[in-house]
């Protein structure tokens, strides 16, 4: 097959594309430049889409002998995952901007061109399997990835090949190393690539303008702090809050909800944070049909962890999961992935929990 | 492989692949009194006269330097530098809003650390830049102005400034004009005492020369503070050991290519318009930038409607055909030109552009693997759309 291999200058995504001229596909590396203005290491910044990491995926892309260029999406990054996220923190959800990139720039305006130059598939470094079409976890359970590609459609995924899903990382940083790619030992990327500082309520901050509102206890109603913005706080967030004074049961207290429109956020002792039921909407569904009667499965709601035992119903433009283990913190915005076994059946946006 | 790329760097002359080698089997410091050294400096020493005599200038007015960015940045900001030591109001510097970025970043540099105002000068549709405005310009308040840049020829659409008649203008009011010729030398009769510039910039790799070997023109009677401290070399104004096998290439080639531009140019010129018909009979709706007569005999500009330059070339590449969207990006991300958008177009068409340049060493069957390739890549690439943009 004539494939794209999208390298971000990583390790990952160069094994990805080195095993894919291995497996015998006609490789084309394509670096994804998501900034304007790309930041470099002098300016302190950290994770991808440096000058830096644009020039190791040039490198690696060398080592392989396959064509390499650059692709500059800064414009449509803008606009789908960044202007998605601050407006998603003010309408008080957390949003996922890996899974938004996934799903409306790598597999969206890059499988889109990549297909209409006349690829057959794009190749990433996730840490996933597909297996029949389906999209199941990596064999690396730390690693996998499976979480930030439930969002693709079936569509999106038989265009898609993912060759690390059968090892683990530490199998892939070995490998580098044999190949003899330079970025073998390079860190793993962790924050949030437009945010080079890491400091993401400053970023909000700076972009939504800091509105000082207070934080309300929602057992007794009192007032226990300010903030600077109610679009900084995660649901289930406990660090931070810098209350003025304890509240009246001496426990410690969590973010229960934001409400952006009246700039309030409420907290409250963790019991009061576990949901039971989870409500989510626009569901994707690629490992089975959507269910017409309750499906027994087990349903991830964060990128890492809070892996629960759950029944689904489907029903109009929703999902409802009922969980089995209740779950401290279901923060709306971020996605409800529904598994069976390792295998991903479908996934939603989570709206609510209680 | 047809290489289409001449305007990012031509191969080089084999007589200049043999003047280099040459020089690096000799031992010797210019700078030595003994009689390495002697023999060192006597290969610079000719070198020197030999590049001097291809471009009208006298050996005195020949500095060697690493290149054309550091000619750019050495005349740039040595000219402010001394002009504004002389009179602290010349603060002012006109620069043509095509320039290469050797010259816009530098005098952006000016902008931002040394209190430098700028004044860019526009351009027509063709990217020429008019000799009234460059008047107008200067009028504005002659007394501040520090110096004058314009390119003798545009390294993305080709367009060839009017160079001599600038330099007049910037001499009525006693203003030094520097001019970026990097892609003039060897491909359009450049003669430095006749044109009037105080300044010339010039590269080795252009022209058929090695990489890392350039060249200033830089009047006797022009102060120029220096960029580089050290051992005083070249007039004091660029310090540091000469690369003696670099300046014996670099005037092989320019000499060289001096003496055969006459048999050359209109031959690559001939190419270029047979490469551009052939396009415009192949591909409908293709637009041609730069300007149609006084322009480059090696370039050929185009934008295609409603795809990425960067698909076409992409898909070129894998034809085998070697060009470029533009200018050289060493981040590799392909900001629309600034160029295209000084002469009037869109973000989309400047993004919608390839540029086609030929050389010493093209042929006809350059122009025939392009001209099979480039139908289909078109229909694809337009397949492909403009991704980087969103949708209005």
């Amino acid at each position: 097959m004539k494939v794209l291999a999208a390298m971000s200058g990583g390790v990952d995504s160069a094994v990805a594309a080195a095993r894919a001229v291995d497996a015998g596909h006609d490789v084309t590396g394509v670096h994804l430049a998501l900034s304007a203005q790309p930041a470099t290491l002098r300016h302190g910044a950290r994770g991808c889409c440096t000058v830096e990491d644009a020039h190791d995926a040039r490198r690696a892309a060398d080592v392989l002998g396959i064509p390499f260029y650059v692709w500059d999406l800064a414009e449509r990054f803008r606009a789908d995952v960044i202007d998605d996220f601050v407006s998603e923190y003010a309408a008080g959800r957390t949003p996922n901007p890996c899974l938004r990139c996934n799903e409306k720039i790598k597999f969206a305006a890059v499988l889109d061109r990549a297909l209409a130059l006349g690829f057959d598939a794009v190749v990433t470094g996730h840490h996933a399997r597909l297996v029949d079409g389906r999209l199941v976890r990596s064999v690396d359970s730390a690693k996998d990835q499976s979480y930030v590609l439930a969002v693709l459609t079936a569509e999106q995924l038989s265009h898609a090949i993912f060759p690390l899903g059968d090892s683990t990382k530490d199998r892939v940083r070995a490998e580098a190393a044999e190949r003899r790619l330079a970025v073998a030992d390079k860190p793993d990327s962790h924050d949030i690539c437009f945010i080079a500082d890491g400091d993401t309520r400053g970023f909000l901050a700076r972009t939504l303008g800091a509105q000082e509102g207070p934080i309300v206890d929602a057992v007794s109603g009192e007032t226990l702090g300010s903030h600077r913005g109610s679009f900084g706080f995660t649901v289930g967030q406990r660090r931070g809050l810098d209350l003025k004074r304890p509240a009246p049961d001496g426990q410690p207290r969590y973010v229960l909800s934001i409400q952006p429109k009246t700039n309030t956020v409420l907290v409250g002792p963790g019991e009061l944070l576990d949901a039971r039921q989870v409500r989510a909407t626009r569901p994707v569904w690629t490992g089975r049909p959507a269910p017409s009667a309750p499906v027994e499965c087990h349903v991830q709601l964060r990128a890492h962890g809070m892996v629960s035992p759950a029944v689904v119903t489907a029903g109009g433009e929703g999902v409802l999961a009922e969980l089995r283990t209740p779950q401290r913190g279901v923060a709306a915005g971020q996605a409800l992935v529904m598994y069976d076994g390792d295998t991903v059946l479908g996934s939603a946006t989570i709206t609510s929990a209680e | 492989m047809p290489y289409l790329d001449h305007a990012a760097t031509t191969p080089m002359l084999p007589e200049a692949v043999s003047a280099v080698g040459e020089a690096m089997g000799e031992l010797g410091n210019p700078s030595s009194l003994h009689g390495a050294g002697r023999r060192a400096r006597r290969r610079v020493e000719e070198s020197r006269e030999q590049l001097a005599a291809s471009l009208g200038a006298r050996p005195s007015e020949v500095l060697f330097t690493a290149g054309g960015t550091e000619s750019d940045n050495l005349a740039l900001k040595g000219l402010y530098w001394a002009r504004r030591n002389a009179d602290p109001g010349r603060t002012r510097v006109i620069a043509s809003a095509v320039e290469h970025h050797a010259v816009l970043d530098a005098v952006e540099w000016l902008a931002a650390h040394e209190g430098a105002q700028v004044t860019w000068l526009p351009v027509d549709a063709t990217a020429r830049v008019s000799s009234d405005m460059l008047r107008a310009a200067i009028a504005s308040d002659p007394d501040s102005v520090a110096v004058v840049t314009v390119m003798w020829a545009n390294n993305e659409v080709g367009t060839i400034q009017p160079i001599s008649e600038l330099a007049d203008i910037a001499h009525e009011f006693g203003i030094p004009i520097h001019t970026d010729a990097v892609q003039a030398v060897g491909t359009l009769p450049v003669d430095f005492d006749a044109s009037g510039v105080d300044a010339l910039s010039l590269t080795g790799h252009k022209l058929g020369g090695p990489y890392g070997a350039g060249a200033l023109l830089l009047r006797r009677d022009v102060d120029c503070v220096p960029l580089l401290h050290g051992g005083g070399q070249e007039r004091d104004v660029r310090s540091g050991t000469l690369d003696v096998p670099g300046i014996a290439g670099l005037a092989t080639a320019t000499a060289l290519a001096v003496e055969r531009r006459d048999e050359v140019a209109p031959r690559v010129a001939a190419l270029r318009d047979a490469l551009v018909d052939g396009i415009c009979s192949r591909v409908p709706g293709v637009q041609v930038n730069g300007h149609p007569s006084a322009r480059l005999p090696g370039i050929a500009h185009l934008t295609f409607p409603g795809c990425e330059g960067d698909s076409l070339l992409m898909l070129l590449d894998a034809r085998g055909v070697e060009c470029s969207t533009g200018s050289a990006c060493s981040a590799g991300v392909a900001q629309p030109s600034h160029v295209l958008i000084a002469m009037g177009a869109s973000p989309a068409q400047a993004r919608g552009s390839l540029r086609l340049s030929l050389g010493h060493t093209s042929t006809r069957a350059d122009v025939d693997a392009v001209l099979e390739a480039i139908g289909p890549a078109v229909e694809r690439a337009q397949h492909a759309g403009i991704t980087s943009v969103l949708a209005p």
